[in-house]
């Protein structure tokens, strides 16, 4: 008889504690984002596709066309192309063009580069509507982003 | 010839309840999706409209253009008058009901008795418009709406009884009128009638989740299990009168809460009694109700069964007894 009420006692006392757990979730803020209308800032560690790393000296790339990148990768998906220049101590990049369709983001060519020329990107929205427009080039993003 | 002003009355007063009922229904979907979504840490309907306020008109405008299919196989009579046996007991509940001290449709002696029988009605209609329906879900789900029902009416009708014996009426009115002038006339706290008070308006409040086949008692309408139970085969309309009915019940079931325990229209201060007290204290229970339903799982059938044939149940005719025998001494 006495476990008897001390269950329907623990039990409703549990029930309450319930009760108290969710109001107050009631009025603590909502977490949702409101993703179109507001963005989150991306996490530094997130890994979207490759991009060059803009030389802050010069406003240029930091490659120099070592080719590390490209032997790397398991995909083959990059592709990088430089010519000599006279006077200057290092190739110049001619091309960089990745194919994003056939990467598969496992981030071998940012680690083997020796200049650090390359960086992972925090771009996410990637939608489009031909798969050429998945083969980015990099040197003219690189360009771009400089404006 | 004129018109006896009683019919204008009545009309006015039916009218009033159909209205108070649709928009009732209408509005608590809306605070439905919008204390889970709170309680959820979302933030619910709120494109439609300021804060999503007009999403349920959307909503009563597609159910309403929908088409009303009457699948092949159901019958015809029981499926369609279904809708209509459940609504109309809900509406009926309405009339005894004092919303304050002169806006009640009908004052009569036996008001307690009548919502209560109204309300057993409803368990009638959506058993027929299950087994109407000819599913199996739909089938499941009226057996155990009935076992439920007839679970759950008992230690309501006992602790009812109970609250009887102490008013010595089922006038509603003077029910409320005995409570009348500061929250310490409540029955909710008339421990000199009986020391269970707050422990049989706990025993109500469950049994009217229960018998509103609200979580965690929504065996009837279990979604993971039988689809929309009852209502599985109903479209359009058919399935919105249901859900009206559903929300009209639970508006019913906090009134008499609110009625029977809490003081009806009286203020908890003894100041300015109205209306206003009455709907205050009905939409905090109706709000309780929705708080409970995202708080808790779904029970099993069998729990369910056990917590009114073993614990409802006797706890109520313990209660009944020390009431009486309070009322013998004292």
């Amino acid at each position: 008889m006495i476990g008897y009420l001390r269950e329907i006692c623990s039990g409703t006392w549990s029930l309450f504690v319930g009760l108290g757990i969710t109001i107050k979730y009631f009025f603590q803020p909502v977490v949702t984002v409101q993703y179109p209308r507001e963005v989150l800032p991306m996490t530094p560690r997130f890994r979207g596709h490759i991009e060059l790393v803009r030389d802050p000296e010069t406003g240029g790339d930091k490659c120099i066309v070592c080719g590390m990148c490209q032997k790397t990768c398991p995909s083959n998906c990059i592709i990088v192309e430089g010519e000599k220049v006279e006077g200057a101590k290092k190739k110049a990049l001619t091309r960089y063009t990745l194919d994003f369709t056939k990467c598969s983001l496992c981030g071998l060519c940012v680690e083997v580069c020796p200049a650090d020329a390359i960086t992972f990107s925090k771009d996410y929205n990637l939608a489009g509507l031909r798969r050429e427009a998945y083969v980015f080039d990099l040197k003219k993003r690189l360009e771009e982003r400089n404006g | 010839m004129s018109v006896h002003p009683e019919v204008f009355r009545l009309l006015l007063f039916l009218v009033g309840f159909i209205a108070f009922a649709a928009l009732n229904a209408a509005y608590l979907v809306w605070l439905e999706r919008k204390e889970a979504g709170h309680i959820q840490r979302r933030i619910g309907p709120k494109e439609v409209g300021w804060f999503g306020l007009l999403q349920p008109l959307a909503d009563g405008i597609k159910l309403m253009t929908k088409q009303l299919i009457v699948p092949a196989g159901v019958d015809p009579v029981l499926f369609r008058i279904a809708p209509i046996l459940v609504m109309i007991p809900a509406i009926m509940g309405f009339v005894t009901i004092p919303f304050s001290e002169t806006l009640v449709a009908r004052n009569i002696d036996v008001g307690l008795l009548l919502v209560f029988a109204f309300a057993s009605v409803n368990v009638l209609g959506l058993l027929l418009g299950a087994w109407g329906s000819r599913n199996k879900y739909a089938v499941i789900s009226a057996a155990r709406v009935v076992s439920q029902n007839v679970a759950y009416e008992i230690p309501m009708l006992v602790t009812v009884v109970t609250l009887v014996m102490v008013s010595g009426t089922m006038n509603l009115t003077k029910i409320v009128g005995q409570q009348m002038g500061g929250f310490w006339h409540w029955n909710f706290f008339n421990l000199t009638a009986s020391p269970l008070m707050p422990v049989a308006f706990l025993i109500f409040f469950v049994c009217m989740l229960a018998e509103t086949n609200r979580a965690p008692f929504d065996m009837a309408e279990a979604e993971s299990e039988l689809i929309a139970g009852a209502f599985t085969e109903y479209p359009g309309m058919g399935f919105g009168v249901f859900f009206m009915a559903e929300y009209a019940n639970i508006v019913i079931g906090c009134s008499m809460a609110t009625i029977l325990f809490l003081g009806g229209w009286g203020c908890p201060f003894g100041l300015y009694p109205g209306l206003h007290w009455f709907l205050l204290k009905m939409y905090f229970l109706i709000f309780t109700v929705i708080w409970i339903r995202w708080t808790y799982p779904r029970t099993t059938f069998y729990g369910l069964l056990n917590l009114s044939w073993k614990i409802l149940i006797p706890i109520s005719f313990v209660n009944l007894l020390l009431t009486s025998a309070m009322l013998k001494v004292f």
